[in-house]
């Protein structure tokens, strides 16, 4: 197979496609962090729960707007119950049991979703709207994942209008410097904590439902996810935002034109892009020294 | 050695009411009768190899405070190495399980030389990659490895221990012969744990700053306590392949990785005993909650969120607490 200029450019968009994946599930993990230092453990999970449950929408209603919508929501109220119910218990006592304690919600959600929808995994079709490819007058690419890549930078652009210019951005940022001051202020610290748990679930829900055309579904869908955003986050640098999106980008570009050069070693180039930056710059691209130790 | 000054006297690092000699001597007693009071040899036997592999996690997670959540390498690789040897060279099966407890050793000081550039949290998110990492080798290398089917076909054949024949394929005999490996690397962890190199890895999880500021060499501490930990957990991946005669790929998996948390905080962490009795709990309960259904994660999973929530000592940890004065 001859290796052209057009498709390496195509494998690029499919690369920044898994990319945009990426970073939707690294920012609510590196949000989650940054604001409760809790290392979501079940933020795979929630992004499997968002997959099966737009798919589920979708197959009563047929629209793949409900079927986001119903994604975003279920995750993040499984979310927001996992914060109020399981983790809040646990701050003050040490970072461990928080993550140990999400592991075990993991192990929970997935088993439900065997349960529920069966083991073999379920699919979903692209409207047709969204199907077929789009010329950009140097090469031809796929519809889905050009929308998938610009919507998520519209996302991230919101988010970050969000957090830098708005009164909820500033109680955020406030929090994640010194919440005892923030509280002291008066500012409900529970309350945002709880949003956020919510809100980055919600991300990761959102991710699994646009991710589930490309890929399908299976209960076991989150856990490699999950491995990936943690790549991602440590690339970038923990708790940087702009960190997860330039690593989440970057990463899936990497892994996605390692799948063209050399197919066999496509799953082993994000570690290997991991050891590299760490034996560099050990605390990630964008991180801080100091911020976990 | 100046570290008997800087930590509480030895009493306690073992055990509070066992002490350390009498924590092994009820490990050993516990792993030596465990065949006779299962109903199935094979059970016992899995219940050896994760105990062993919780207890090797355990001095990392337990004693030193480090979390590592990528420990299914060490595993994995002390198992795939002893299949391979076998496989490949027709090496006799008790120097492949010496080999693969090396092989075990040697993963730990890759995750040394990686890892522990970063710390706490970061460490944990550094060793899950660097696990699954050793999981997209197997699979990538499947014309060695054997893929997702696993690593098949090796035997392990009868030994002579003076003039005495040991047929590894009898079940009693062969939990006997992995209960003697398990017995060498116990009291092998349990002199490490009352040397000062032991008292070192305490007083970094009760104090990282402090252990420092006393002018102990932290990182070759850890260094040292994940080589070591990797020797006691690929001895038992070795085992583990001697035990079901193949090596299947979840060796490996992130999952196994998990279930050596789980085990540990479920009998009691920094606990000599604890381990081996959270091993036994959780072969148990997926044991038994398989034969009524399929989702006994599910079951599992609710079990470890107690655990976590309510009972963070563990039972065995808890057991012994409650004694203490």
């Amino acid at each position: 197979m001859d290796i052209t200029l057009d498709l390496v450019l195509q494998q690029a968009v499919t690369g920044l496609a898994l990319g945009a994946v990426y970073v939707l599930v690294a920012v609510g993990l590196s949000l989650i962090f940054g604001l409760l230092t809790v290392v979501n453990f079940a933020h795979g999970a929630f992004f499997m729960v968002g997959a099966y449950a737009g798919i589920a929408t979708h197959e009563y209603t047929g629209s793949f707007l409900a079927a986001g919508v119903a994604a975003v929501v279920v995750s993040a109220l499984i979310g927001a119950f996992s914060e109020r119910v399981l983790v809040r218990p646990l701050y003050g006592r040490g970072i461990d049991y928080p993550l140990l304690l999400t592991f075990g919600i993991s192990y929970v959600l997935v088993d439900a979703a065997r349960i529920l929808f069966g083991r073999q995994g379920l699919s979903i079709d692209l409207p047709e709207a969204l199907q077929g490819g789009i010329d950009l007058g140097f090469g031809y690419f796929p519809l889905y994942r050009m929308l998938l890549v610009a919507g998520t930078l519209v996302l991230l652009a919101l988010l970050w209008l969000g957090i830098e210019r708005t009164r909820w951005g500033l109680i955020i940022r406030a929090g994640a410097r010194d919440p005892l001051i923030l509280r002291v202020l008066g500012v409900d610290v529970s309350r945002v904590w709880l949003a956020i748990f919510a809100f980055g679930a919600g991300l990761a829900g959102l991710a699994g439902i646009l991710a589930a055309p490309l890929r399908g579904a299976t209960p076991e869908m989150g856990d490699g996810v999950l491995v990936s955003a943690f790549v991602v986050t440590v690339v970038g640098g923990m708790g940087s935002l702009a960190g997860a999106v330039v690593a989440g980008f970057g990463l899936g570009v990497a892994v996605s034109l390692t799948t063209l050069f050399a197919p066999a070693f496509s799953d082993l180039a994000m570690f290997v892009f991991m050891a590299i930056v760490l034996l560099v710059r050990p605390n990630g691209l964008f991180g801080r020294a100091g911020l976990l130790s | 050695m100046s570290v008997a000054q800087t930590v509480p006297a030895p009493t306690g690092l073992l055990a509070r009411r066992f002490g350390p000699v009498g924590s092994l001597a009820l490990a050993l007693v516990f792993l030596a009768v465990l065949p006779l009071v299962l109903p199935y040899t094979s059970l016992a036997g899995t219940v050896l190899v994760m105990g062993l592999f919780a207890a090797g996690y355990n001095l990392v997670f337990g004693y030193a405070g480090i979390l590592s959540l990528g420990h299914a390498a060490m595993f994995g690789g002390g198992a795939y190495t002893t299949g391979l040897l076998m496989l490949k060279l027709g090496l006799s099966w008790p120097l492949a399980v010496v080999a693969g407890a090396v092989a075990g050793a040697l993963v730990g000081i890759v995750f040394a030389a990686l890892a522990l550039r970063t710390r706490g949290i970061y460490f944990a998110m550094v060793t899950l990659a660097l696990g699954q990492c050793g999981y997209q080798l197997a699979i990538t290398f499947a014309d060695v490895t054997g893929g997702d089917n696993g690593l098949r076909g090796f035997v392990a054949a009868p030994i002579e221990i003076g003039g005495l024949v040991l047929d590894p394929a009898q079940p009693m005999v062969r939990y006997y012969l992995m209960f003697g490996f398990a017995a060498v690397a116990l009291a092998g962890l349990a002199r490490v744990l009352v040397s000062p190199f032991g008292m070192v890895l305490r007083a970094m999880r009760e104090n990282l700053p402090r252990a420092r500021a006393c002018g102990l060499d932290v990182r070759g501490a850890k260094a040292l306590a994940l080589a070591l930990s990797g020797l006691v957990c690929g001895l038992a991946g070795s085992l583990y392949a001697i035990h079901l005669s193949t090596v299947p790929v979840d060796t490996l998996g992130y999952h196994l990785s998990g279930q050596a948390v789980m085990m540990t905080l479920l009998g009691g962490m920094g606990t000599f005993f604890g381990p081996l009795l959270g091993a036994a709990l959780f072969v148990g309960a997926e044991h038994l909650v398989s034969d009524v259904t399929e989702y006994w994660q599910t079951v599992v999973g609710i079990l470890f969120i107690g655990f976590v929530l309510f009972c963070p000592k563990g039972v065995w940890g808890t057991f012994e607490g409650a004694r203490q004065p």
